[in-house]
């Protein structure tokens, strides 16, 4: 019997989820709001402040870094910004960054109830972890613009632009994200490896100073670094620093190149991760 | 419509994780390569027709729910295809993606997403799914402080109230309290029969395979062994040698007291498991009791296919001879009482304070012909599990 592949709705055939993937991803889009309206909703259940955590995590920290790095080491602003708002305008996206890898890698792992028994096309399940950690970033925006309020400084004209580099750092969270998430599914070594590499990442990563006391020889080895970018980026938008631009492409062919391979790798993954997680 | 052609499943079964690690250590060379080629399934085709209630039966590790895992998408066939017309929906376990610290309301909308119904779809029948589930007190109460009972109805529902053309259930039944699995039950049957649904289900319980389903699939070591009408494929699975015909004791493990080797015999001392009505049936066992204890008994029950006890005989262990280790005991069952059809037996060693040594169900199954009843014209129709010589009579005013 050759059946017609018009008269049925779906045929299944070794090979065949790779042709219909995107077609797929969009009709299950109502699983990624209601998945990730999930994470957010369960994400500060049964704690006394709640989403307080996502302001003073970061503002902690911000406050930690401009003491060490400022007072401490004397490091300085290229720019006229205060100090602890540059220290800030680095680590709102570096927060971001690093929630969304640690969310996203552990995300199929903690779903695997989930992957063992219902089919939909599993890259919702980290995309939905990447949204919870982007409320949670507009949540710590708005610290942002109480320090603006504070230290009685007019961001430069440039913010406009900031969505576009919110989407970079975007780009590069769920770049990363999904090849972690893979990996740690066949891996979970890689839970352990993680909370590492985002350690690592906060002191190689330009948040307690500006890139630009970086030498300008190793500075296009140093924006490999795909988040040098991001956050060189966030200080042009917020602060008017000036901008290495050449290193800015060369961090953003990098996280492209990330999502590239995070994509292809997470989909070959894909067909295994009900049998191997 | 389902239509499934040789479709073949391949499975590597290695464990790449530690030989990765060793392949770190620089060990890899050394050791063999451990690739064992497995088909979970093989050359399995079949047709399924629109509104066809089809159980799959089979013996633990048949690929029964393999196969279903490949209908619904959860794993990928290696070779093969399989064409389907309709929305499938698959309830392989209730509450699937329940979310302990969200209250009932916001799990029937994960869940309903879920099971891919939309967000229009659920809020339109939400206040069925709550009256099927008689949670309606507790509906943004979080589901971790909802009873077992509570959070199965919950789970039930939603998966009930999906519309898909194609449900594919497995295993979902058992759940619940007695009411609520009957009301399960009949939620199947008006789902399938009245709503012309196309369900494929697989269970263990041939009771209700049998009254649910309307064809069969038999599966036996990842291939098709019959298919057909669902009666006469549950008779052919009672009778298969998937379902042990005489019992052998393969490895004690850590039991004490248990059953070395059970056979149901004819007058003659044949083995067999086809009987006349008229014909005694002698089952012939034997036990070893290594660790005597107080009110030490064996006991014998007879069940049907649909696991109902027909009925249970009883013996204190001195009763028997023991003298020299593994002791053999026989019993006669008495001749033209027990109705014709498809039977298994369950043998059990416990102390009569509760304590089970041994339990050994579904075993040994046979088959009673009729062979001249008054009701043989009923084959088929449910009259009974015993036929009786009752003393009729009809006495004047």
């Amino acid at each position: 019997m050759q059946a017609n592949d018009q008269s049925w709705d779906l045929v299944i055939e070794p090979g065949r989820s790779e042709k219909n993937y995107w077609n797929d991803l969009w009709r299950y889009r109502e699983l990624f709001y209601i998945l990730s309206w999930r994470d957010i909703k369960v994400r500060y259940k049964q704690t006394v402040i709640g989403a307080a955590w996502s302001i003073i995590r970061p503002l902690l920290t911000t406050i930690i870094f401009t003491f060490v790095f400022s007072r401490v080491a004397k490091l300085q602003n290229p720019g006229d910004a205060p100090y602890a708002l540059m220290v800030f305008a680095g680590m709102l996206p570096w927060q971001f960054f690093s929630n969304a890898l640690s969310e996203s890698s552990n995300s199929l792992v903690g779903n695997a109830n989930l992957i063992t028994k219902v089919y939909f096309p599993r890259m919702i399940i980290p995309a939905s972890s990447v949204i919870t950690s982007l409320v949670d970033f507009a949540i710590s925006f708005l610290i942002l613009l109480g320090m603006c309020i504070w230290y009685q400084y007019l961001p430069s004209w440039q913010i406009i632009f900031l969505p576009l580099f919110i989407l970079f750092a975007f780009i590069c969270a769920f770049g990363v994200g999904l090849y972690l998430t893979a990996v740690n599914v066949k891996y979970r070594d890689f839970r352990y490896i993680i909370p590492f590499i985002i350690q690592f990442g906060l002191y190689i990563t330009p948040i307690g100073f500006s890139s630009s006391v970086i030498p300008e020889q190793y500075r296009l080895l140093y924006s490999l670094n795909p988040m040098v970018g991001v956050i060189d980026g966030f200080r042009w938008c917020i602060l008017g620093d000036p901008m290495h631009w050449q290193s800015f492409f060369v961090s953003m062919g990098i996280s492209i190149l990330f999502l590239w391979i995070g994509v292809r790798y997470f989909r070959k993954m894909e067909k295994t991760f009900a049998d191997s997680i | 419509m389902i239509s499934h052609e040789g479709r073949e499943r391949y499975k590597a079964l290695r464990d790449e994780i530690s030989q990765a690690a060793a392949g770190w250590l620089g060990r890899s060379t050394k050791q063999k390569k451990t690739k064992e080629e497995f088909w979970a399934l093989k050359d399995v085709s079949f047709e399924v027709d629109k509104g066809d209630r089809v159980g799959i039966i089979g013996r633990n590790g048949a690929g029964k729910s393999t196969l279903l895992k490949i209908i619904s998408r959860i794993t990928e066939p290696t070779q093969g295809r399989i064409s389907i017309k309709g929305r499938v929906a698959s309830l392989l376990e209730v509450g699937t993606g329940f979310h302990p610290e969200l209250t009932g309301r916001e799990n029937i909308f994960l869940n309903g997403a879920i099971l891919g119904m939309s967000r229009r779809e659920i809020r339109a029948k939400l206040d069925e799914i709550i009256a099927f589930a008689e949670v309606e007190k507790f509906l943004d109460t979080p589901v971790k402080r909802y009873s077992s009972g509570m959070y199965v109805r919950l789970a039930f529902s939603v998966a009930a109230h999906l519309e898909p053309e194609i449900l594919v259930v497995d295993e979902v039944l058992a759940v619940g309290d007695a009411a609520f699995q009957k009301k399960c039950l009949g939620k199947m049957e008006d789902v399938s029969q009245n709503e012309g649904r196309t369900v494929l289900f697989v269970s263990h319980n041939m009771g209700v395979v049998s009254q649910l389903c309307n064809k069969g699939i038999l599966l036996s070591q990842g291939q098709v062994k019959l298919q057909g009408e669902m009666k006469k494929v549950v008779d052919a699975y009672l009778r298969s040698d998937d379902a042990q015909q005489q019992y052998r004791l393969k490895d004690p493990g850590q039991k004490k007291n248990y059953f070395t080797a059970i056979d149901i015999v004819n007058t003659k001392g044949e083995v067999q498991s086809d009987f006349a009505f008229d014909e005694p049936m002698t089952l012939r066992f034997s036990f070893l009791i290594q660790e005597p204890a107080n009110g030490l008994q064996i006991g014998i029950g007879l069940e049907d296919k649909f696991n109902t006890r027909v009925f249970t005989i009883l013996r204190e262990i001195e009763y028997f001879d023991a003298s020299d280790g593994t002791v053999h005991g026989e019993v006669e069952l008495p001749a033209s009482l027990i109705a014709p059809n498809t039977y298994s037996f369950v043998f059990a060693i416990w102390t009569r304070s509760g304590k089970v040594y041994d339990l050994q169900s579904g075993i040994c199954p046979v088959t009673i012909h009729d062979n001249g009843t008054e009701y043989a014209l009923y084959e088929g129709v449910d009259y009974g599990n015993v036929i009786i010589q009752p003393k009729w009579s009809s006495p004047k005013a």
